[in-house]
């Protein structure tokens, strides 16, 4: 019988091998927000007549992101699975206030308040993933009421007062820097060479992958672009480890972020769970039906999430050096605005961790940037919601071209 | 000879690829009851949805005449204007809303923009009167049974002048007493001189109240039939709706049908929300290896929902019986446990309940099994590569690879990457769900022989379909679903359209 005629003539036809230009507008969805954030940088590189990338504001750019890029992982995985979470910013400020109180009240060494805050945060995510995974109540209104409620324990603990300052050790997880293993000091050999090894890490492994998909013919990526953009990336990342180096070497908050988004980006791209999760943010339906179970996934989403708003709220306090009431105050909406502006979709189901990292950077060079230009948070804030939305309507623009 | 107040001439409909209707043409008398009868997908919601506006003036070719003057209504509310109400067959109240105000709703008694509550309850007590009922207004709709909903909803239609009712299956859903109830009211309004277009598929309930039939099929209109005049046999409507050649649309299948592998015993569901109602009743039935076995009957008789309550409880509340694969009992209380039982099912709806659309074949191939391509949750991803390479080839997907996202592919492709998906999860048995719904003739033809190729390998294949000449074609048994209950089962050779249809109607 002939069928043939009756499918899309276009879908027999072997690839073709496009051009790098043309490769990069189709691919514009995954590389959008890279060359926005490259641009935006390039922006206020100019503006500020250097000053954003000196090495001292660099080192602070990151000190300064690193909660919410942080969090951005966890609610990416999150908002992948089809939910929410509104309570991070709170969780923040408890688990602060839970750190200081332990610390300074208490006088509880270090090495026992970080794994005690971290597993509080774990029971809060679980908590409130409980009612949303087997309860099927909105993720909305759960965490709606995780905000309120651990906002008002903040200010229990806390006696509405502030609280620090914190012991030396603590202080460390936000403000410690690698030292020099080889003793120079500055430049930092060290932060160099990590640097150097992440840049040939990260070309290995594309290279690794590239051989891969080559092998089974479904390489569409032309090798000029492939190359271009490995070497644009091994250079940026060699780069900011000089910056860095000169000033006063990798922050430990660096390095873990690091950890954390390369773990977390081998869950989402490799591990089953990574892939069941972006199943049920997909079609919840289809997914159950296929034999997942959808419900342990999304409370396992929650519990991840507030682990990891627990660390944000440990490196929050460190930093400012005392926990007060008003910690972590509408971070989630930087948060979430992060995961969106790295292509999450609201729907669930689409999303990449390096996307959510992105999102925060763009949003935190835009901080960083319009405060030393001196733009009043009023306008800020102005500026931000128009970058939020500008974003998304490029994304769905994106999308709706590509059908 | 009696008015016409509805006649509608050669109505064309499209969709793209598709001829939904094609000249059909439709006749109603001015107070009479007319049934309209066809098979699952012939056309006649298609047909009403022309007549009431869903699909506007201009989406549709041939006219509609409405007491004389041709009409073209672009939106429901210009249908109604004239006096044409439909009452679908999912029923379009407000739960939370009372008995009143679902009655006017849209449609509310309005005095210098506030509601005249005292008025708005006086007449829902007169209509409410005229059906049959003596609830209070102030009710919530949703307390009440499917029964009175129907009949609140043709209050609804009464409070805005209604000149021709048309009502879509609407005893499906009820028990006997509540169906006579309501037939009875149409009877009355008819002395009243509203006219109605019945659509369902029981026949003795045509023989009881209507006065003309117009059978379609397959998109177009066959006949129209007087009963008045004389009397028509349920086996001359029977034939209308189902003849239609079906000449080669199979491929033959020649395997030797082995042992037992799964067996149902005593099976009962009852509807996840409404406890009274039972959707699955005292089911048994098996299937061997190498067999294909069908499941007749039309949409609403529990066939879906006995196969998502079989494939781990996916559906309903309180289900009770055995199933056992090879003679020993299984634990299909979960969908993971049923798909380690040896079960899979290949669900009706393949976009809401079988693909993630957003992702690629590849993804979609391993969805179930996802286990037999990682080691310690850990992806093998060539390997994953492999698989969902050779699953597309040996269906036929085409693509040039299985990168595709699968929300781009055509119907068929789409089917095949769900047919790879249970394949690769390896089951005993196979629950197809209306497996060629909504795909051209080509891709079921390969359809076709894919399952034929499943019962060569000696898996046991359960198929439900609405499409008898299908069932007829591919099984090797079939059994007639009816209501929750199985009426019979018809082997190869003693099968055909007639016996079917007639086992479901005369049930």
């Amino acid at each position: 019988m002939e069928t043939t005629k009756t499918e899309n003539p276009a879908q027999n036809e072997p690839p073709k091998a496009p051009s790098s230009m043309s490769f990069l507008k189709n691919h514009m969805r995954e590389y959008g927000m890279l060359l926005a954030l490259v641009a935006i940088m390039a922006m206020f590189q100019i503006l500020t007549d250097g000053t954003l990338m000196r090495p001292a504001n660099l080192t602070n750019l990151f000190l300064q992101n690193s909660y919410i890029i942080i969090m951005a992982i966890g609610m990416l995985l999150v908002i992948v699975a089809g939910h929410i979470d509104l309570s991070v910013g709170s969780v923040v400020g408890f688990i602060g206030a839970l750190a200081a109180v332990m610390s300074v009240n208490y006088d509880l060494p270090t090495v026992l308040v970080v794994p005690v805050c971290l597993l509080m945060g774990l029971l809060i995510g679980a908590a409130q993933g409980y009612w949303v995974a087997y309860w099927k109540i909105p993720s909305f209104i759960v965490t709606l009421a995780g905000m309120l409620i651990f906002r008002g324990l903040t200010l229990a603990l806390l006696e509405g007062q502030s609280v620090g300052p914190f012991p030396r050790s603590f202080q460390l997880l936000s403000t410690g820097f690698i030292p020099d293993v080889f003793g120079v000091g500055r430049p930092n050999i060290t932060a160099m060479v990590l640097g150097i090894f992440a840049a040939v890490a990260i070309i290995f492994l594309a290279a690794r992958q590239r051989a891969q998909a080559l092998r089974y013919g479904i390489q569409d990526e032309p090798f000029a672009f492939f190359f271009v953009k490995n070497a644009l990336v091994a250079v940026a990342l060699i780069y900011i480890s000089y910056l860095l180096a000169t000033y006063r070497g990798l922050p430990n908050v660096l390095i873990t972020m690091a950890v954390l988004v390369a773990v977390y980006t081998f869950i989402t791209n490799s591990t089953t769970i990574g892939r069941r999760v972006y199943a049920v943010g997909g079609n919840e339906k289809a997914a159950k039906l296929s034999g997942i179970n959808t419900e342990r996934l999304t409370f396992f989403t929650f519990a991840n999430m507030g682990m990891l708003a627990a660390l944000a709220g440990l490196i929050f306090a460190a930093r400012l050096n005392t926990a007060t009431p008003k910690a972590g105050f509408a971070f989630e909406l930087d948060v979430i605005a992060a995961v969106f502006i790295g292509g999450a979709s609201m729907t669930g189901g689409v999303g990449k961790v390096i996307g959510a990292v992105v999102g925060a950077l763009i949003m935190g060079v835009m901080n960083n940037g319009m405060s030393i230009l001196g733009v009043g948070i009023d306008w800020q804030q102005v500026i931000k919601g128009a970058v939020l939305l500008a974003a998304v309507i490029f994304d769905v623009y994106n999308k709706r071209k590509a059908r | 000879m009696q008015n016409v107040i509805l006649e509608m001439r050669d109505i064309t409909k499209e969709f793209p690829g598709v001829k939904a209707l094609d000249r059909v043409n439709l006749q109603v008398k001015s107070g009479e009851i007319h049934a309209l009868v066809g098979e699952n997908g012939a056309g006649k919601s298609t047909l009403m949805k022309v007549l009431s506006g869903v699909y506007p003036h201009g989406s549709y070719s041939g006219d509609i005449l409405f007491e004389g003057k041709t009409m073209a209504f672009n939106t429901i509310r210009d249908s109604e204007d004239q006096g044409i109400i439909i009452i679908h067959q999912e029923l379009a109240l407000v739960p939370l809303l009372s008995i009143a105000e679902n009655l006017f709703l849209g449609n509310e008694n309005v005095e210098g923009g506030r509601i005249n509550w005292p008025h708005t309850f006086s007449r829902t007590q007169e209509l409410l009167a005229k059906v049959g009922l003596s609830e209070s207004p102030s009710t919530k709709v949703g307390s009440l049974g499917v029964g009175k909903q129907q009949l609140i909803e043709i209050a609804k239609a009464l409070a805005k002048k209604v000149k021709l009712l048309i009502l879509d299956e609407p005893t499906a859903a009820l028990q006997e007493n509540d169906s006579a109830k309501l037939l009875d009211l149409l009877l009355e309004f008819k002395a009243q001189g509203i006219s109605s277009i019945l659509i369902t598929h029981k026949l003795n309930e045509i023989s009881r109240v209507a006065d003309s039939i117009t059978v379609i099929r397959d998109g177009a209109s066959v006949s129209t039939l007087d009963c008045r005049a004389n009397t028509i046999s349920e086996a001359d409507i029977i034939r209308d709706m189902v003849g239609r050649d079906m000449a080669n649309r199979y491929p033959s299948r020649d395997v030797a049908i082995g042992q037992q592998l799964m067996s149902v015993s005593n099976w009962n569901v009852w509807h996840p929300v409404n406890n009274e109602r039972q959707v699955v009743e005292n089911i048994h039935f098996d299937v061997c290896a190498g067999e294909v076995v069908g499941i007749a009957g039309l949409m609403g008789s529990g066939r879906t929902e006995l196969a998502m309550s079989i494939f781990g409880q996916s559906y309903g509340k309180n289900i009770q019986g055995e199933v056992k694969m090879r003679g020993v009992p299984i634990d299909v209380s979960s969908v993971p446990k049923a798909i380690k039982s040896g079960l899979a099912y290949v669900t009706e709806d393949r976009k809401e309940l079988g693909l993630v659309l957003d992702e690629s074949i590849k993804i979609n191939t391993t969805m179930a099994a996802l286990n037999r391509v990682s080691e310690r949750g850990v992806i093998n991803k060539s390997e994953e590569h492999q698989v969902a390479e050779e699953y597309r080839k040996a269906l036929r997907v085409r693509t040039p690879s299985v990168l595709q996202t699968v929300g781009n592919l055509s119907g068929g492709n789409q089917q095949k990457v769900v047919l790879s998906k249970w394949l690769y999860s390896q089951p005993d048995v196979l629950i197809l769900d209306e497996p060629t719904r909504g795909i051209d003739v080509g891709a079921k033809f390969e359809i076709y022989s894919i399952i034929n190729e499943l019962a060569k390998d000696g898996k046991g294949v359960l198929m439900i379909s609405s499409e008898m000449p299908e069932l007829l074609g591919m099984c090797d048994r079939i059994y007639v679903m009816n209501e929750g209950r199985f009426e019979g089962v018809l082997n190869k050779d003693e099968a055909s359209q007639e016996k079917i249809m007639s086992m479901i109607v005369k049930a």
